[in-house]
Order: C-alpha cells, then structure tokens, then sequence
C-alpha cells in the first residue's frame, strides 16, 4: 500500500512537469504581453519594469528562471495587481472556491445517492421515472443556462436569493452558486447510483440476505448500498477537481471572488504568473483526488487491492 | 437440404433500425432536431427582418404575435417625431389606412420634413397632402409599417426570432465540424495506435494519458485569449480537445477486431496495413463511432456557448446561442424573454441530441443495455 502511494506520488512529479511546461511556452510565444496594453507607457519606464520582472530575458531563461522558484514554492509576483503575489491572491480566493467546491460536493453525493436509492427501490414506477427525467435535465443542461435561470426565478422573481456577490459566504449568496455547481454532479450522481442499485438488488447476496429475515432497512443501506457507492467513488474524484474548473462559469455569473474568476481576470489581463499558478493549482487539484479516490476505492471494495 | 427456402438475412443495420423505430423519445427527438435545422437553414430569409437590422423605435419589445407599432403607442410616436422635426402638432387622425399628420410652425415648412415619418420604423412613405399658401401649415400622411416580432426584438432593437435562428445555424455547424474534426483525429489517432499495437501503442496512449491530465478547459481558454479571437482557432481548439476520448474507444474496438479470422485472412490473402484499416477496421467501428458523434456534437456546442459566454467566442454581428445567452443573463431584469427564448431553443437541441444519442447507443450496441 506504501509503495503504491509513493509510486502514485512519483509519476504525478512528470505530469505537473508536463503541464507546466506547456503552459508557459504556450503564454510566451502568444504575441503581446503583461505590460502591452497600458497605453502611454513611455518606452524606457516600459523597458524597466520588463527588466524588473525579468520578461527581457529569452523564454527559456525565464522557464528556467520560473521553475528554479516553484522549487522554493514561490509563484511569482502578479503582474497586473502589482502589489500582491499570486500565493497572496489564492490565499484570499482559494478559501471562496473550496468552500463552494465542497458545500456543492456534498450536496451532489448526498442529495444525488438518496435520489438514486430511491429510484432503484422504485424501479419502473412514476417516482423512478420522475427522477431520471430530473438528471437527464439536470446531466443535460449546462451551467451558463442554469445559473442565470436561477438567478431570474429564485433571485429577481422569488426574491430568495442574492444575484451577485460574496457577502463573505452569506447564505442567500452562497446558495445560488452552490446549488448551480452541484446541479451536474448531481444529476450523474444520482444516474449512476440508480443504475448500480438496481444491479446489487437483484444480487445473490441481496436476495440471501433477504431470506434471512433481515429488515428492509439493513438490506438496503448496510448490503446493497455498499457495493452499489463503488461507482460513485471512483466519479466522486475526477468531478471534485472538476467543480474547481465548473466554477469558472458560476464564479464570473454569481461575481463570486474565487479561483475561476482569477483565472478569466488572469488569462484576459495576461497575468502570466497568475494564470501559470492557476492551471498549477487546478492541476495538483486533479492529480489529488483522483489518488484519494483510487485509495478510497480500496477501502470501500476490500477486493481491490494496490501492491 | 436442396429445396431449403432462401432466407432473407437480416443485416446489423436492418437490426438497429427497427430497434430504434422502436425507440419513441429518440425518433421524436431526431424530428424535432431535423425541423430546427431547416428552421435554422431558411428560417432567416422568412422572418422578414435581416438579422443585423436594428429598429431604434423597437429596442427590446416584448414577444408579441400583433404587428408593431401598436394602436396605442402611435399618439406618442407620431409626438415624439414631430418634436424632431421641430413642429409643432395640431392635430393626426387616421384615414382609409393612411395617417394624415397637421402641423404647424413659426418658419415655413420644408417639403423634405416626410423624411422624418419615413424614417421611423413606425411609418413609410409620407407625402405632402396639402400646404397653406404661407408655408406656416402642412398636412402630411403617412401609411403605418406593420412590423412583426413574434420572439420581441433584443437590446439594440434587432429582431429576436432572426437572430436566435443564425445563432442556432452557427451553434449547430460548429457542433458539427469541430465533431467532425475530433472525430477524425480520434478515429485516425486509435486505429492507428490499436492496429500497429506493441511500442508504438504504449507510446501513444500514454500521449493521450498526459493530455488527459491537463486542465482542458483552461487549455481552450488561453489558447483563444492569446491568440485572438479566430473562428477557425476555436474550431481547432475545441476539435483538439475533445478527440481523447473517440482515441481511446477506437483503440479498444481495433485490438478486439484485430484478433478477429476475417482480420487474419485478408492479412494472409496480402492486403497491406492501410487497406485492412480502411476496409476492414474503421467500417467494424462505424457503430460506436456514430454512437460517439451525436453525443460529442451537444459537448461541443456546450464548449462553444461557454466560450462565447466568456465573451471569447463569436463576435458580433454573428451570433451563437451562447452570445444569446449571455446577452440575455445580463438584460434579464425587465426582459426575461431574451434569456429564456435562447436558452429554450438550446436546451431542447441540446435534450433531442441526446435522446438521439442513447437510442442509437441501444439500437447499435444491444449487448450494452
């Protein structure tokens, strides 16, 4: 288990590598740059602040020059909101996002399984149809539609929510955003623990422990559920890190001050460093919870095994 | 044995599609999906308005299956253009289907000051009806230009049922080529990788690994931000992104029909590499690769909405149904028509294509139900 762990951890090192390497060469050779579009810049005073932040180097000085303070943990300077480093900007904006990321998650898991439970319990009746018409729209539609339609019926019509802002987590505020994010996840949550439960209610094991005498209640939760959440933990990681790169749309629709929109702000403004330690961030996001599904996968199935 | 009867073989594709005539929500949907493409195709030249016509009298009315100028709103338009003109109104009343304007003025009045009638999108062809000797009082008329907006008009005044057409006409070609585009790739990209097998395979699919692992949709973004805002760029971009995974089930379905005896006899029969693929290979996979198309179409149209939503998308005058969106989540208040009209006519294509989907998934691949 160990040395599957540290394995997992060394082929990540290549991948970030990878990514980061791309990233860069792909910001650089675009034409234009942090400092070309301030308009009366005189060129000496333009020529200076290049120096200072090392952009009149060749590309590759800079890559090397770039990597060398990753190593020391260090992401840069932002180079439009001058007087903040990029770590300065997640430490204030990563909290926002995570808190969503996570409110979002644990909406989708737990509304998501029980609305899958449910279906399968009642498979082929009107409650099971009802529900799998809800995650098709739900799995169907896509952020930027749901987002300002509920802005419009909950926010502008109903009056229960706020449209706009961060109100530093209120609840009226955060519950749209929040909600939004979770719809998708939701909604496939909710298709894949259907169709697993299904599966493990007409397993051997289901229909033994059924003629056991056990209560309704200990079948359903204590023996078909357990094998029927295996598909779930192993979505459960890819869309965690996917909810950071999903709140792209929420955060820049809901003005909500977290990772995404600094990722849009960085990449329109051309904040190299900003946008480098964002795909960073996102990426050591992805690498991450897939490994802690893949391990949580194992603690659920004891089948599965890592050597 | 000699007299028994010929019997008619029922081919995989015969198959498929009596189990999708079967199948009510997909045939309905594939319907549906082909009467929004021709709307979409002729759609605009019937509406009457072009889609970059902006009507200033008419800035965001709402839906309605009346012709504009509406009886009421006259008084104040006729008012309204007067005041224009610097005229002073004495009286307007309406006359066998022409309008006949009064006015009056301390200067003599010019003969060229129909212009301002015709002028408004309210009225067309205004003439002189009769002028006083002093030139201080005119009569003119007017016939009123009736002007149909059944989807209401947007915010600088262009009509709404035009515009959401092009828009849908745009969505759907780049769902379609930018499909097209990752399919080919992925086709080309996993047989190849399937069928060559060995180094070259390993070498490969760990290509498509590591891309996997980038953060895609922030590849998209800088890629459209640092190097402009270019149709065919975004077509490339989103066709880029999107062929991973067509490469992979390729190369699965390839290592499965390579083992196959049809595969071993046209090798030993001579038939190079390229001719086996062409023939033998890519026609097996046609069933998960149509499978694979109908369901990448909705992810890139979903891809380019979210672009356009970013504002990184098609620019304007063209129009996309995620611009529309946009434009429409940002004037909802007062106005919600003009996000919910869009939003309608993409969600619904959106559901037909992946009712159409799954119901070929079920004709074409019965074992996966």
């Amino acid at each position: 288990m160990l040395r599957y762990v540290f394995r997992r951890l060394l082929t990540a090192i290549p991948t970030l590598f990878l990514i980061i390497t791309i990233s860069f060469f792909l910001m650089h050779i675009a034409p234009g740059g942090p400092f070309n579009m301030e308009r009366g810049i005189p060129p000496e005073i333009k020529a200076n602040i290049e120096r200072v932040f090392h952009l009149d180097e060749p590309v590759w000085m800079q890559y090397f020059r770039y990597l060398g303070n990753l190593a020391h943990g260090d992401l840069g300077p932002s180079y439009i909101l001058i007087n903040f480093s990029v770590a300065e900007l997640f430490a204030q904006s990563l909290p926002v996002s995570i808190r969503i990321g996570s409110w979002a998650m644990l909406l989708s898991l737990v509304v998501g399984s029980a609305m899958g439970v449910l279906a399968a319990l009642r498979h082929n009746k009107f409650i099971d149809f009802f529900i799998v018409t809800l995650a098709t729209g739900g799995s169907t539609l896509p952020t930027f539609v749901t987002a300002p339609l509920i802005q419009l019926i909950f926010g502008l019509t109903l009056k229960w929510i706020w449209i706009g802002g961060w109100h530093d987590g209120e609840l009226a505020a955060a519950i749209g955003p929040i909600v939004t994010l979770a719809l998708p996840q939701l909604a496939t949550v909710a298709r894949l623990m259907r169709g697993s439960m299904i599966e493990a209610l007409n397993a051997h094991h289901i229909r033994t422990a059924r003629a056991m005498g056990l209560s309704d209640f200990s079948v359903v939760v204590k023996h078909a559920m357990r094998g029927a959440l295996l598909p779930i933990v192993s979505y459960a990681g890819p869309a965690a890190a996917g909810l950071v790169t999903g709140s792209i749309i929420v955060e820049t629709i809901f003005q909500i001050p977290g990772v995404g929109r600094a990722f849009i702000d960085g990449a329109l403004n051309r904040d190299y460093t900003l946008v480098m330690g964002t795909v960073i961030l996102i990426a050591v996001f992805t690498i991450l919870f897939n490994f802690l599904s893949d391990l949580l996968y194992a603690l659920v199935d004891p089948r599965v095994r890592y050597d | 044995m000699t007299d028994a009867v010929a019997i008619k073989g029922r081919s995989l594709w015969i198959d498929a599609w009596n189990r999708l005539k079967a199948n009510r929500a997909a045939i309905i949907s594939a319907v549906y999906l082909c009467f929004i493409v021709l709307l979409t195709i002729i759609g605009p030249n019937l509406t009457g308005h072009e889609f970059t016509t902006q009507y200033p009298s008419y800035v965001r009315v709402p839906p309605s299956l009346e012709p504009y100028p509406k009886a009421e709103k006259l008084d104040q338009e006729i008012k309204e253009i007067i005041t224009r003109a610097h005229l002073t109104l004495k009286e307007w009343k309406q006359e066998g289907g022409r309008f006949l304007v009064s006015v009056t003025s301390s200067k003599p009045i010019d003969d060229r000051v129909t212009r301002y009638l015709d002028r408004s999108d309210s009225f067309k062809d205004g003439k002189v009806e009769s002028k006083s000797s002093d030139g201080l009082e005119m009569t003119m008329s007017a016939s009123v230009q009736h002007l149909y907006f059944f989807f209401g008009t947007d915010i600088s005044g262009r009509d709404l049922l035009t515009r959401t057409l092009m828009a849908g006409r745009v969505s759907l070609l780049v769902g379609l080529l930018a499909g097209m585009v990752a399919v080919t790739i992925g086709v080309l990209y996993g047989s190849v990788s399937g069928f060559l097998g060995g180094k070259t395979d390993e070498l490969m699919m760990r290509i498509v690994d590591i891309l996997y692992a980038l953060p895609f949709t922030f590849f998209v973004i800088m890629l459209v931000v640092f190097f402009g805002r270019n149709f065919m760029l975004m077509f490339l971009a989103i066709g880029a992104v999107l062929w991973l995974d067509m490469a992979r089930i390729v190369r699965g379905q390839t290592l499965s029909l390579k083992r196959q005896e049809y595969m071993q006899a046209a090798e030993a029969m001579g038939v190079n590499s390229w001719g086996i693929l062409m023939r033998h290979i890519i026609p097996n996979m046609l069933g998960p690769i149509i499978i694979y198309v109908t369901l990448l179409v909705p992810q890139v149209i979903i891809l380019e909405s979210f672009l356009s939503y970013l504002g990184l998308g098609v620019q304007e005058p063209m129009s996309s149904w995620g611009v529309q969106i946009s434009q429409g989540s940002r004037n909802m208040e007062g106005a919600s028509y003009l996000l919910i009209i869009p939003a309608l006519f993409l969600t619904s294509t959106l559901f037909a294509l992946n009712f159409i989907g799954d119901g070929l998934r079920d004709a074409l691949d019965p074992k996966d139900r």
